[in-house]
């Protein structure tokens, strides 16, 4: 069967363009490599959607799939693996199969930069965690350390600071491309200690996370015992599937207008995958908004 | 099969005596992901009549989850004779779960 379009990835930028071409009667499959929701399901609070001034994460996603659902999209559990243009229509490779659209929007949004530290995918849930609000109530009068120097890095410090015994927060410069309010609240509490010009170089463990060993500019050498090393030093896009048809920046965001067109006709992208300045739930929607719009004319017209 | 919550009272009776395989899932209300496994496990339980499938509260069972190191949820922990085999950490697809049970 050839679909209208094909969504890539179910998060809120995927599901708001579903709903989007459901409602200009377009068939629609969405393809999710997990479940649906996306980022957000991982935070118990919004409070930056308009129209709704708290919201968990996992409502918000609910709500919207069930509203894209509602609308007659259809999601499909299956990770993209390839993307494949043969002009008038494009075909998503998966491990069970293949599925056809003359469009295709790519909504696939970003993953959690690693440190890339032998161990690390081991150790994940054994000490090492990626979301601070998520695993932070584990480490209660514990010792912990934070790695990354942006706004994430120090929001997860202070939030730590509240929750632990003891926080280390490791950069590996000497300042913070943060808020200096958040940098100066930092300081100001005792139990924060700043590990500047320092990597983290090696993970000791038995079974779960003992220690980190923390390497400074200088050379000098020095072995820390926590009980959580949380990560955030950023996120990475997931478009490196499909750079055969979409052009990537060095970061590999991708490229688009604004409407969300990319280099290949009939391919769209929306959401924190592609490049822009700010990547939050409003401006995902929005993409998804913009881009399931361009994807419906570009089906009228061709 | 559903899935049977467990306390620290029916612990040892439930996951540790149990004769057949026990995946326990650690889950709390206020974690997203975990109410999105939650569906799926139930899921898996119903093609797994092999398997026992037990949910475990960490704010109620803390000391469960502290006597099992838990410190990321939703964490599975598959049981065999009363013996920890294996652990998955975060939300998974279906597939990976039919996978971890082997
Ligand atoms: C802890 C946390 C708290 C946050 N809090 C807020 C907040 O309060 N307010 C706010 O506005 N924003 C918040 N954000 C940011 C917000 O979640 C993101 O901007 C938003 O989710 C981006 O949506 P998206 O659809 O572009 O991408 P994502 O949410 O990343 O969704 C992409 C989806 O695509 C799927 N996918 C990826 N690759 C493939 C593939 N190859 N095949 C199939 N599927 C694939 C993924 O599994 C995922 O489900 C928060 C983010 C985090 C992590």
């Amino acid at each position: 069967m050839m679909y209208d379009i094909i969504i890539i990835g179910a998060g809120p930028a995927g599901m708001t363009a579903a709903i989007y071409a459901r409602r200009a009667q377009k068939s629609v499959l969405v393809l999710e490599a997990q479940s649906y929701g996306g980022q957000i399901i991982n935070t118990p609070e919004i409070e930056n959607y308009p129209a709704a001034a708290n919201i968990s994460g996992f409502d918000f996603a609910s709500n919207v799939y069930n509203q894209a659902k509602a609308l007659g999209a259809e999601f499909k559990f299956e990770n993209v693996l390839e993307l494949r243009d043969t002009g008038a229509s494009k075909e998503a490779v998966t491990k069970r199969g293949e599925y056809s659209a003359r469009a295709v929007i790519i909504a696939t949004g970003s993953a959690n930069r690693k440190l890339g530290l032998e161990g690390e995918d081991r150790l994940t849930g054994r000490g090492i965690s990626y979301c601070a609000a998520c695993d932070g109530a584990f480490y209660r009068k514990k010792t912990v350390a934070v790695v990354g120097g942006g706004n994430t890095a120090l929001e997860d410090a202070l939030y730590l600071a509240d929750v632990a015994e003891k926080v280390y927060l490791i950069h590996r410069r000497d300042s913070f491309r943060g808020d200096e309010a958040t940098v100066e609240r930092l300081k100001s509490r005792e139990n924060v200690e700043l590990v500047l010009n320092s990597r983290v170089t090696a993970l000791n463990a038995d079974k779960r996370l003992q220690s980190v060993e923390v390497k400074a500019n200088d050379g000098s050498v020095r072995e820390l015992k926590v009980d959580g090393l949380f990560a955030a030093v950023g996120r990475v896009p997931e478009n490196q599937s499909f750079s055969n048809l979409i052009e990537l920046d060095g970061a590999g965001y991708a490229d688009s207008d604004e409407s969300c067109r990319t280099k290949t006709a009939g391919v769209f992208v929306a959401g924190d995958n592609r490049r822009k300045e700010v990547r939050q739930l409003v401006t995902a929607t929005a993409d998804g908004a913009v881009a399931a719009t361009a994807a419906i004319r570009y089906l009228n017209e061709g | 099969m559903a899935v049977i919550k467990v306390t620290e009272q029916n612990f040892k009776s439930e996951v540790l005596e149990s004769s057949v395989p026990v995946l326990a899932d650690f889950n709390a209300n206020w974690c997203g992901p975990c109410r999105m496994l939650a569906p799926i496990v139930e899921e898996v339980s119903e093609e797994r009549r092999d398997v026992k499938f037990v949910s475990i509260n960490i704010d109620e069972e803390d000391i469960l989850a502290e006597d099992y190191g838990i410190s990321s949820i939703p964490c599975l922990v598959l049981f065999k004779g009363g013996e920890e085999v294996d652990r998955m950490v975060g939300l998974r697809p279906k597939d990976d779960l039919l996978d971890f049970l082997g």
